[in-house]
C-alpha cells in the first residue's frame, strides 16, 4: 500500500504539527486552473484531497457545490480527474493525494477499472462520502490489493461498537466528521468535545493517523491543533469564488489562505 | 431474480437492503448511519406493535377518509368502446391526493420516536401540503424544501403548505425540482437529524424509506381488493391496474396486494413522464433504457449520462419529474411483473381532457398519465377486461398549468 500517507504524518509529527490536508475540485475553474492551484498549494500542504465532482453532493454544503457545478460546467469529466493527478504527480512525486467522491461515479466508470486509474495516475488513498462501513468492504479490500488506502469515515453519531469495527477495518488514515453537518457548515461544537471523540477514535489504536474536516478554517484550526490531521476544503473553495468574482488571481489567493493556515498550526 | 410469493414486496430485500440483489440499498454518509439505523428499529418494532397499527388504522379512517371509492367510469367506457374502465379515486383522500399516507404514518413515527421537527422534499406540492397538514395535526414542527421551479408552477400547494404553518425552503440549485429539493432535504438531515425527522416523499431514498412509504400506501389496494370482491363477487379474470411513476409510491400502493397474482390475470402497467413530445429530455428512467446508477441513496434505474452525473428531467408533471424511480419498481421490471411505458406531456394533457369532457372527475396532471395509456390500449381490448386507473391526485393544484395550455378555469 502507498507509505506516502503515512509518511506525510510521520514528517508532521517530526515536527510537532499536525498535518495540513487540503480540498479542492478538480477541474475547479478549469483543469488547466485546478493543477496550477494543486500544485502552488502542495507546498504547504501534506496532503492533496482532490474531488471528483458530481451534480448530486447529497452531504456537500454550498461552497463545495458551487465548486463542483462550476467544474462539470466547464467540462470536466473523470478521466479529466485522472490526468489532473497524474500530472501533478510528476511534479510533486513525493506528495500524497486522495481522490475524493461520490460512489455512482465510481459505479459507472466500473470499480476495478476505477482503481486501476488510480495505480496508474499514483493516487495514494480514496474517500467515498456514500459509501459507509460496511457496505464499503468488498471495495475497501479492492483498493488495498491494488495498493491504495481506502480512508473511513467517522461521525459524531458512530456508535461505540461501530466505530470498534470501522477502526479494525481501516487502513492508514481515519477521517473524523467534527459535528453534524454537511461540509462548510459553522463549528457548532467545542473543540474540546471534537478532540475528547477524537481521542476516542485515537485510544482504539494508535497507529491510525486519525484527521479532523469539516468546519475548519483559519479561524478554527489552531484550537484543533492536537490532532494528527487537519483538511480544510470549503475555506478553500470559498475563496475561488471570491477571487473569480473579484476577478483576482486565484492561485495566489488560494495559495496565501493555505500557507496562513499552515502558520497557525506550525 | 425471482418475486417470492406470500411476503409484502417491501420485505423482499436481502439483509444488505438489496431487493433482487441490485436494487436499493442504503449509500449514505456515515453521519446518517445511526439515525437510519434507528429509524429502521423503531419502524420494526411499530409495525408489530398492535396499539400502534390501531392509531394508524383509526387515523387512515378518520383522518384521511379510508376507503376511497371505486367506481366505474361509464361514459368514458361507451366511448372507447372497448374495455370496462374503472378508477380508484385516491384523490378523495384528505389533502387531495395518496401522499397523505406516507406523510400521516411518518408524523406518527415522529411523534413515537420522541422528535419535535420533521423535514421533508416536495416536487408537485402534494408530499409537502400533506407532510404539513400532518405535521400540524400531530404538532409537529414542519419544513418543506422544494425546487425554485416547482414552486412558482404548483403555487396552490405552496399557499397550503405555508397556511399549514410550514416553512418552504427554496432549492436553487441543479434544476431546481424535486431531484434537488430530496439532494437539500438529506443534506438538512445530516445537520440535524439528532432532533429531527425527515420524510422521503415517495418510494424512495435509502431502503428503510422505500419500505416505510410502500407500508404506508399498500393500503389503497387493500382497499381495493375488498372493493372488487364486493362489485364483482370474485376477482375478474382480467384487470389492468395502470399507475403513473414518479417516484412509484401510489403505483406501489396500488399495486402491492395484487403482485402474487398471475400477469394474465392482473397486469400492472406503470405510465413514466415521456416529458415533451418533441424534448430529448424525459423522467422516464424505467421505460426509456437507462442504467442503473445510485441516486439519493439506492441503486436503481436513473436517467444520468456515462460519466455518472444525473440528467436534468422535463416534464409536465411536478410530481413525476424525476431522474429516478423505486427500487422496488426495478425488481417489477425486471422479474417481468410489470410493464412500464410512458405518455408525453400533450398526451397527459389530452388525457386531461378527454377525462374531464366525459366524467365527473379531475385528475391532476401526473394520473391523467396513466389515463393516458387507458384510453390508448382501451379500444383494443375485450369488454370483460377491467381497465383500473388510480386516480391519485386532484388537479386543483394543476389550475395555472392547465389554464396555460388548454386555456381552462
Amino acid at each position: 500500500m502507498s507509505f506516502l500517507i503515512n509518511q506525510a504524518f510521520q514528517i508532521a509529527k517530526s515536527e510537532n504539527r499536525p498535518a495540513l490536508l487540503t480540498y479542492t475540485v478538480a477541474g475547479d475553474y478549469t483543469k488547466k486552473k485546478s493543477l496550477e492551484i494543486l500544485k502552488s498549494i502542495s507546498n504547504y500542504a501534506d496532503i492533496c484531497e482532490l474531488g471528483f465532482p458530481h451534480n448530486t453532493p447529497i452531504a456537500d454544503g454550498g461552497q463545495i457545490q458551487t465548486s463542483a457545478y462550476r467544474a462539470i460546467k466547464n467540462g470536466i469529466k473523470i478521466n479529466d480527474v485522472f490526468l489532473i493527478a497524474k500530472n501533478f504527480k510528476k511534479i510533486k512525486k513525493n506528495k500524497p493525494i486522495i481522490l475524493m467522491g461520490y460512489y455512482n461515479m465510481i459505479f459507472q466508470y466500473n470499480e476495478n477499472k476505477f482503481l486501476e486509474k488510480c495505480k496508474k495516475s499514483k493516487v495514494d488513498g480514496l474517500i467515498v462520502v456514500d459509501l459507509p462501513y460496511p457496505e464499503n468492504k468488498s471495495f475497501a479490500s479492492k483498493c488495498r490489493k491494488n495498493g491504495i488506502n481506502f480512508i473511513q469515515l467517522v461521525s459524531p453519531t458512530t456508535s461505540k461498537l461501530r466505530l470498534k469495527k470501522i477502526v479494525k477495518d481501516s487502513h492508514d488514515m481515519i477521517y473524523y466528521i467534527s459535528m453534524l453537518s454537511t461540509t462548510g457548515g459553522k463549528l457548532k461544537v467545542s473543540s474540546k468535545k471534537i478532540l475528547e471523540k477524537y481521542s476516542k477514535i485515537k485510544n482504539q489504536n494508535k497507529s491510525k493517523n486519525v484527521v479532523i474536516g469539516f468546519g475548519i478554517t483559519e479561524k478554527t484550526i489552531k484550537s484543533l491543533k492536537k490532532a494528527d490531521g487537519l483538511v480544510v476544503g470549503s475555506a478553500i473553495c470559498k475563496e475561488i469564488t471570491n477571487s473569480i468574482n473579484k476577478r483576482q488571481n486565484t492561485v495566489t489567493n488560494v495559495t496565501n489562505i493555505v500557507r496562513r493556515l499552515k502558520n497557525k498550526i506550525k | 431474480m425471482k418475486l417470492k410469493k406470500g411476503i409484502p414486496l417491501i420485505d423482499q430485500h436481502d439483509q444488505n437492503g438489496f431487493w433482487g440483489g441490485k436494487f436499493g440499498g442504503s449509500f449514505i454518509p456515515e453521519t446518517l448511519k445511526k439515525p437510519v439505523e434507528d429509524l429502521t428499529n423503531e419502524f420494526n418494532k411499530l409495525r408489530k406493535d398492535k396499539k400502534f397499527l390501531k392509531k394508524r388504522d383509526y387515523y387512515f379512517k378518520n383522518y384521511i377518509g379510508a376507503p376511497t371509492s371505486f367506481i366505474k367510469l361509464n361514459n368514458l367506457t361507451k366511448q372507447l368502446d372497448g374495455a370496462q374502465i374503472w378508477a380508484k379515486v385516491v384523490s378523495e383522500a384528505n389533502g387531495g391526493a395518496h401522499k397523505i399516507y406516507n406523510a400521516t404514518v411518518h408524523a406518527l413515527i415522529c411523534k413515537a420516536m420522541g422528535k419535535k421537527y420533521i423535514v421533508g422534499d416536495t416536487g408537485a406540492g402534494y408530499a409537502g401540503k400533506m407532510l404539513s397538514m400532518a405535521a400540524k395535526k400531530f404538532g409537529l414542527k414542519c419544513k418543506i424544501f422544494m425546487g425554485a421551479k416547482d414552486i412558482k408552477r404548483q403555487k396552490p400547494n405552496c399557499d397550503a403548505m405555508r397556511k399549514n404553518g410550514a416553512e418552504i425552503v427554496p432549492v436553487y440549485s441543479g434544476s431546481q425540482t424535486l431531484v434537488d429539493a430530496v439532494s437539500e432535504c438529506m443534506r438538512y438531515w445530516v445537520s440535524n437529524c439528532d432532533n429531527t425527522h425527515m420524510c422521503v416523499g415517495s418510494t424512495v431514498g435509502p431502503n428503510i424509506f422505500v419500505k416505510i412509504c410502500g407500508w404506508s400506501t399498500a393500503q389503497i389496494s387493500r382497499e381495493l381488493k375488498l372493493q372488487i370482491k364486493s362489485e364483482f363477487k370474485k376477482i375478474p379474470n382480467k384487470i389492468k391496474l395502470i399507475n403513473c411513476v414518479g417516484g412509484g409510491s401510489s403505483a406501489y400502493g396500488f399495486w402491492s396486494e395484487f403482485i402474487d397474482y398471475d400477469k394474465k390475470k392482473i397486469e400492472l402497467i406503470g405510465v413514466e413522464a415521456g416529458g415533451p413530445k418533441k424534448s430529448k429530455l424525459h423522467a422516464a428512467p424505467l421505460s426509456r433504457r437507462t442504467k442503473i446508477g445510485i441516486l439519493h441513496g439506492a441503486a436503481a434505474y436513473v436517467c444520468q449520462n456515462k460519466e455518472g452525473q444525473i440528467n436534468e428531467t422535463e416534464s409536465i408533471s411536478a410530481g413525476l419529474d424525476y431522474p429516478g424511480v423505486s427500487p422496488m419498481h426495478c425488481f417489477l421490471k425486471d422479474t417481468k411483473r410489470a410493464r412500464y411505458t410512458y405518455a408525453t406531456d400533450e398526451e397527459a394533457l389530452n388525457a386531461h381532457q378527454i377525462v374531464t369532457k366525459y366524467e365527473n372527475l379531475n385528475p391532476s396532471l401526473e394520473p391523467s398519465h396513466a389515463f393516458a395509456e387507458a384510453i390508448k390500449i382501451a379500444p383494443k381490448l375485450s369488454k370483460d377486461t377491467i381497465i383500473i386507473v388510480n386516480s391519485c391526485g386532484d388537479a386543483k393544484k394543476d389550475r395555472d398549468i392547465l389554464k396555460e395550455r388548454l386555456g381552462k378555469n
